[in-house]
């Protein structure tokens, strides 16, 4: 248990009292609090478009008027949204000269988790030569990319070079004034990812590879935006298996995803934020909001590994306008300790032999908390749609919880809805067994959450699953009883 | 190599085992027999370590040293198999991957590296043929959805691949067809050496044709009551386990 929770504990306790909430004191931090002035002068910092800046002000004037939802299966203090600071500058991350410099019990993680040495530099912020390594490589990738006529940039950075697709895309499949949380998104979003691939082009490498490499770090309030057009396919990781020293509490973030007809995204998500201490003290609220669009035999898949933060809200959902397009949702969810998660997926079915699978697997563990919250939705046109969900639940200890709220709302008689769900608990005579071959417990309780997990790790990108089997592990080390 | 004096064993305040003496040396073959309820399968759980079980009084060693102070898996690396009557499923873990886990956990505590793929794949299909094991088989999950033949099969296997040095196979013939007891009992037989021990728990006489013990013991009550040669067994089968109770009382 001596590894990152522990040291992540230290290490933000130090933060927190050293610069309390808002980041770096640094002349540019902007004052606490959240007013139009505010909108406009991170709208003028980021040397915005006016149409952006109205955006964003559109966006704030309906958040104004909205209230935090608590229909969620999760508890915890509001946070205060006038005394969070909205726009600070880059972070300042301790620069080290080498290896030798990092804090060990940091790079014992990395380890765990099967992190190149040179990515492990990258992460712990070891300086210079070796970010010159990985500037070229990063070179060689944004050449591959280029030639394909696929753009991969930060969303400021396509704000600005490509304002024509931004404009015409962003915020189409999350609407300002969606919910609470996309609202404060729109109207204050720090940076995020932006990925246009063009007609008929299948984009060539993972663009995990690329972003771990470039990775600036997440901002608090990220956007990303990805267009596949016609014919074309894009596979997208994001985040981290390595465990995010961030010290922002809120991280409200807005992903939306367009499949053109006959395109396909596949998106992964490993996330593993600050979970608090064992106590249940501190930890990152996480209330994102993830929706993508499939048009005319489109198809977007979503693979997610949540393991970190103390409230997790989030629902990576398809509406599935164009006919025989296809929504797939497959996910692993991980509370320990005194975690909650809210989470799952909305299938919106309007397009004629639509077709969506859920798989949704949570294992809960100490006195966390996993909920299921789905949707499956057939409007009247969306004839033949079918969908399969599976959500299984497994339990360690009898002091965690598990639920599964799933709701289907078939306005069409021609919808076929599957749903099965399962609990089970990890049973002391299945750890005996193991003891009996001679795996000790934690590497038993490993296994079978593995076993558990097996039908979405298969999903993620390969290198990337064999980082987040290892991070099952390291999330659920110490709680066996 | 196994020297079991004056156990004594409980289970939830229950006393099951009332003294058990037993001694197991290298190269032998010992069978005990017994009514339901006698102690048979507490006794093997206890040799394994089975914490659910209380050990009030005597001791267990293997190869001299006390196991009292030791956990389940470090018996198991020690090297005691059990073969469970009832093997429990784990969903999602191949046969494979469970056994490779097994063989590298145990070779880790010996201070060795994993065992080369290569090799883990040889050995793998060498055990495999043994006991007529298909591949399709072995990219099964653990004991799920596998007919009773198929979870006794499995656990011989990962006998033949850990080579344990005390092997106890509880009721290893339950729920086994004649055809799948021969194949099991042809296994254990292959396996056996001058280096190891086999402890065969068994309620019927019929494993006992396959795999022949030197030594028979009767549990009866928690106590071994009587100790024999293999005609033991077929005096027993003759007899009934009421010739026993006629016996002790």
């Amino acid at each position: 248990m001596a590894y990152t929770e522990e040291e992540l504990k230290k290490e933000l306790e130090t933060k927190e009292y050293e610069y309390g909430f808002y980041t770096d004191i640094d002349s540019d931090t902007f004052p606490i609090g959240l007013n139009e002035n505010i909108i406009r002068a991170i709208s003028k910092r980021k040397e915005e478009p006016e149409w952006m800046t109205e955006w964003r002000l559109n966006a704030y004037r309906s958040w104004v008027e909205m209230t935090e939802p608590e229909w969620h299966n999760v508890q915890y203090t509001k946070p205060d949204f006038q005394a969070i600071s909205y726009y600070s500058a880059p972070k300042k991350k301790d620069k080290y000269e080498s290896l030798d410099e990092v804090d060990p019990e940091l790079l014992d993680t990395f380890k765990k988790l099967g992190i190149s040495i040179d990515e492990q530099k990258k992460l712990a912020g070891v300086a210079v030569d070796i970010v010159v390594d990985s500037v070229s490589v990063a070179t060689t990738f944004r050449d591959t990319l280029a030639e394909k006529g696929i753009i991969f940039c930060s969303i400021s950075e396509a704000i600005k070079e490509h304002p024509e697709l931004v404009k015409k895309y962003i915020g189409t499949v999350v609407p300002v004034k969606d919910n609470f949380y996309a609202a404060l998104n729109s109207a204050v979003f720090s940076d995020g990812s932006f990925c246009y691939i063009p007609k008929g082009v299948r984009c060539p490498m993972e663009l995990s590879t690329y972003f771990r490499i470039n990775q600036a770090g997440t901002g608090q309030f990220e956007r990303t935006l990805v267009v596949a057009d016609e014919s074309s396919y894009v596979s997208y990781l994001e985040g981290c298996t390595a465990p995010s020293r961030d010290e922002n509490q809120l991280h409200a973030a807005v992903v939306e995803l367009v499949a053109m007809d006959d395109a396909e995204i596949k998106y992964s998500t490993v996330q593993n934020w600050y979970p608090g201490d064992k106590e249940g003290k501190g930890g990152v609220f996480n209330f994102v909001t993830k929706r993508g669009i499939c048009h005319n035999r489109a198809k977007i898949s979503w693979t997610q590994v949540e393991t970190g933060s103390a409230v997790t809200w989030k629902y990576p959902s398809c509406i599935l306008k164009g006919d025989n397009s296809i929504g797939e949702f497959y996910s692993i969810a991980v509370t320990n300790n005194f975690q909650q998660a809210d989470t799952g997926t909305k299938m919106v079915h309007l397009g004629k032999n639509t077709k969506s699978t859920i798989i949704s697997k949570g294992i809960s563990a100490g006195h966390s908390q996993n909920s299921y919250r789905g949707l499956v939705q057939v409007q009247p046109r969306a004839v033949n749609a079918r969908n399969f969900s599976q959500c299984d639940s497994l339990l360690m200890g009898d002091l965690c919880g598990a639920h599964t709220f799933p709701y289907i709302e078939a306005k069409n008689n021609s919808a076929q809805i599957e749903h099965e769900a399962t609990t089970s608990k990890i049973g002391e005579d299945q750890i005996f067994y193991c003891n009996q071959r001679g795996i000790d417990a934690e590497k038993a309780i490993a296994l079978i959450v593995n076993g558990f997990s097996k039908e979405v790790l298969n999903k993620l990108p390969m290198e990337f699953a064999v980082e987040a089997q290892k991070l099952l592990e390291i999330s659920l080390e110490g709680s066996v009883g | 190599m196994l020297l079991i004096d004056d156990l004594h064993a409980s289970v939830e305040g229950k006393e099951i085992l009332k003294g058990i003496n037993l001694q197991v040396k290298a190269g032998e073959v010992h069978a005990i027999m017994g009514p339901n309820g006698s102690g048979k399968s507490t006794l093997s759980s206890v040799i394994a370590g089975n914490e659910d079980y209380e050990v009030e009084k005597g001791t267990i060693s293997l190869s001299g040293e006390n196991l009292e102070d030791i956990d389940a898996e470090e018996r198991a690396h020690k090297g005691i198999f059990l073969s469970f009557q009832y093997p429990v499923e784990i969903p999602g873990v191949t046969v494979t991957n469970f056994i490779k886990t097994a063989i590298n956990a145990s070779r880790k505590a010996q201070g060795l590296e994993d065992m080369p793929a290569k090799d883990m794949l040889k050995n793998i299909r060498e055990k495999a043929a043994l006991l007529e094991i298909d591949s399709k088989f072995l990219s099964r999950s653990l004991n799920e959805g596998f007919s009773g033949g198929e979870k006794k099969r499995n656990e011989i296997f990962q006998m033949a691949m850990l080579e344990p040095k005390l092997a106890i196979l509880d009721e290893t013939d339950s729920g086994l067809d004649i055809d799948a007891l021969k194949i099991v009992a042809n296994g254990v037989n292959k396996l056996k050496s001058k280096k190891n021990a086999v402890v065969v728990i068994t309620h019927y006489q019929r494993l006992l044709d396959y795999i022949i013990p030197d030594f028979v013991h009767v549990l009866h009550d928690g106590k071994i009551v009587k100790s024999g040669t293999k005609e033991l067994a077929h005096e027993l089968e003759a007899k009934g386990y009421d010739w026993i109770k006629q016996l002790v009382d």
